[in-house]
């Protein structure tokens, strides 16, 4: 594989990382977080620019309140908390104080998914991604790895608009490159492959990269397409890569309703119809556990996917003969 | 008007009572006209806060009506945080020239930039968020305050809440947020006429001692009549004076909902409903018309 799994870092670290750099590179960039600086990793941030970071308390609302009304005045503030925190609680505030205003707010999520581990479901959003990306202008983006993260934490702040920026807890590959151009709703083709497409996105495209190795093995040819931005979503990446396939795999860490795998079914469902398998927690909660235990048990990992293509090859093939 | 307002200013930053009055008796116009062309709306609260707002916009905000920018770098900013009672708003906006009165007729109606609750989405100049989910803008003047704070901007902030909206618990996070932190360059005023939709605040869900509450949490609270429009500019004024001194400050301001309008106040029943023909004629011949309808 031309991926390497050598190194393992936290999502949230490239968050952090990303977050003290546009404190040097952007004066008007502000962060706030509601009692979770050090589990964000904002605390570098905090350090450096004690006057652009305002500690909320376990205070949510108000915080995403706050961050709107900070854009008046010209600052890009960045939230800070876990992705159930940044969402599901404060879905109001965000949808008529940073969404309909069209205030420039970045919402950084961390901790989502089941990923989060032995926590449990309380805290394990699955709903996040659906949530935001059902917000008129919202843009949706779940990075896969460290430098990823980092990446695209730097680029959203010269996009002008809301942003949810989604990440996790545990330590993962850290395989894209170090100092990598991150572009807002352009998908990353990491392998060709001419039998099946699959779509992942966040923790899962290792997972998917993994798989591919697999596939290759037992004579499958898969396509590893790395959609960090569920909304905007690069249509023509999927459409080209399905075209050429003509069978698909999404993988996604929450719930199938709401989430990447919902997003592309509609796409093709439109202008491609195309057969779709869907690696995704389906209509559940999750419970405590490490978290490849529960990737395991909740079917999240490269096991599954192997099976889910193969699976979709299959039924390409029985509606092409 | 415009140029009544101007004139005014040439000789005194201080307009006179009497015609901050007249401007009051037009806007109460305003408002039952608006909400009886769509036969929807809320009157109750707009004509219980007319003198507040046109104390607010005709004396103590320092703005550029006419050079509306979000940003209000080196202005005053407001928050309209209960945005239902978005007729004595737009108004008052109208009036004091950040758009062109005649639009107060579009109202409520398809394609309008004056939606049923505030919101910045259409471009509509004078609002900077939208509201009217209650509880939600004293963060986002907060925020706005910090902004001014981290820009050494060292005008103030203003925001406006209904006293039901105390019932909202973010209205508490912002409160313990900006007294913890020293938010000492915002205003806010709860419109407290004891009123919500279901009955009084009392039957609803007493709001207790408001005073105490906000004292509690770290506010310096005022109060004034908000009826009486020498008062309402002489405790902004006092308020005024006392930003920057290290506490937020809260003016608890005593409504009668309805106010102007005899057959309207006091009752929560006009909170949201509109005035028929014969009623519409009724309210509008207890106020003049000043200084022209829309």
């Amino acid at each position: 594989m031309k991926y390497s799994a050598s190194e393992k870092k936290d999502t949230r670290s490239g968050f952090g990382a990303g977050l003290l750099e546009l404190g040097k590179s952007h004066p008007n960039v502000v962060a706030l977080c509601a009692d979770l600086t050090g589990s964000l990793k904002m605390d570098a941030f905090q350090k450096a620019f004690p006057e652009r970071f305002f500690q909320t308390g376990i205070a949510e609302a108000n915080m995403i309140g706050m961050a709107a009304g900070l854009t008046i005045g010209g600052k890009i503030p960045f939230t800070g908390t876990f992705a159930n925190f940044s969402t599901g609680r404060v879905y109001d505030q965000i949808r008529q104080s940073v969404a309909y205003s069209g205030k420039n707010v970045k919402i950084c999520a961390s901790h989502a998914g089941l990923t989060l581990g032995e926590d449990g479901a309380t805290h394990q959003i699955l709903e996040d991604i659906g949530l935001m990306k059902m917000l008129p202008h919202m843009t949706v983006i779940n990075p896969c790895d460290y430098n990823q993260t980092k990446a695209a934490t730097i680029a959203i702040a010269d996009h002008h608009g809301p942003v949810y920026l989604r990440f996790g807890r545990p330590v993962v590959p850290n395989f894209t490159p170090a100092n990598q151009e991150f572009i807002i709703g352009k998908a990353i083709n990491l392998q060709e492959g001419t039998d099946v497409s699959i779509f992942a996105t966040g923790h899962l495209v290792w997972q998917a990269l993994e798989a591919a190795v697999a596939l290759q093995a037992k004579g499958i040819s898969a396509e590893v397409i790395n959609i960090h931005t569920i909304k905007p979503l690069d249509e023509g990446a999927i459409l080209a890569s399905a075209a050429k396939t003509r069978c698909v795999v999404s993988a996604e860490e929450h719930q199938m309703n709401g989430g990447l795998g919902d997003s592309i079914a509609q796409l093709l469902s439109r202008k491609l119809p195309t057969p779709m398998e869907m690696i995704a927690v389906k209509d559940s909660f999750g419970e405590s556990g490490t978290p490849e235990q529960l990737m395991t048990k909740y079917g999240l990992d490269a096991a599954h996917i192997i099976l889910a293509a193969e699976s979709v090859v299959r039924r390409k093939q029985a509606v092409t003969v | 008007m415009k140029s009544f307002v101007d004139k005014k200013n040439n000789h005194s930053n201080m307009p006179e009572i009497k015609d901050l009055e007249k401007i009051c008796s037009q806007v109460r116009r305003d408002i039952v006209r608006m909400v009886h062309g769509v036969n929807s709306g809320h009157p109750g609260g707009s004509l219980g806060c007319t003198e507040f707002f046109v104390a607010l916009y005709f004396d103590i905000l320092k703005h550029n009506p006419k050079k509306f920018s979000m940003d209000g770098i080196g202005e005053d900013l407001f928050f309209l945080s209960n945005g239902h009672i978005s007729p004595v708003f737009y108004s008052t906006l109208a009036r004091s020239g950040y758009f062109e009165v005649k639009e107060l007729s579009t109202f409520r109606r398809l394609n309008t930039r004056l939606q049923g609750h505030p919101t910045t989405h259409e471009g509509l100049p004078g609002v900077r968020v939208a509201s009217g989910s209650l509880g939600q803008g004293l963060s986002v003047a907060l925020g706005a305050a910090l902004a001014k704070k981290l820009n050494k901007d060292d005008r103030t902030v203003y925001s406006l809440h209904g006293d039901g909206e105390m019932q909202e618990g973010q209205i508490w996070e912002a409160a313990m947020y900006a007294a913890a932190k020293k938010a000492d360059n915002i205003i806010s005023t709860i419109d407290f006429n004891g009123q919500q939709i279901d009955g009084s605040t009392e039957e609803v869900l007493s709001l207790g001692n408001l005073r105490a509450k906000w004292e509690a949490f770290g506010w310096e609270v005022l109060e004034m009549n908000g009826a009486h429009i020498a008062e309402v500019c002489s405790t902004l004024r006092k308020a005024k004076e006392r930003t920057g001194k290290g506490k937020p400050i809260m003016i608890l301001m005593k409504t009668i909902m309805g106010q102007g309008v005899d057959f309207m106040m006091g009752s929560h029943k006009w909170h949201g409903i509109a005035p028929n023909d014969e009623q519409l004629a009724k309210a509008l011949a207890q106020l003049p018309e000043t200084v022209g309808d829309y």
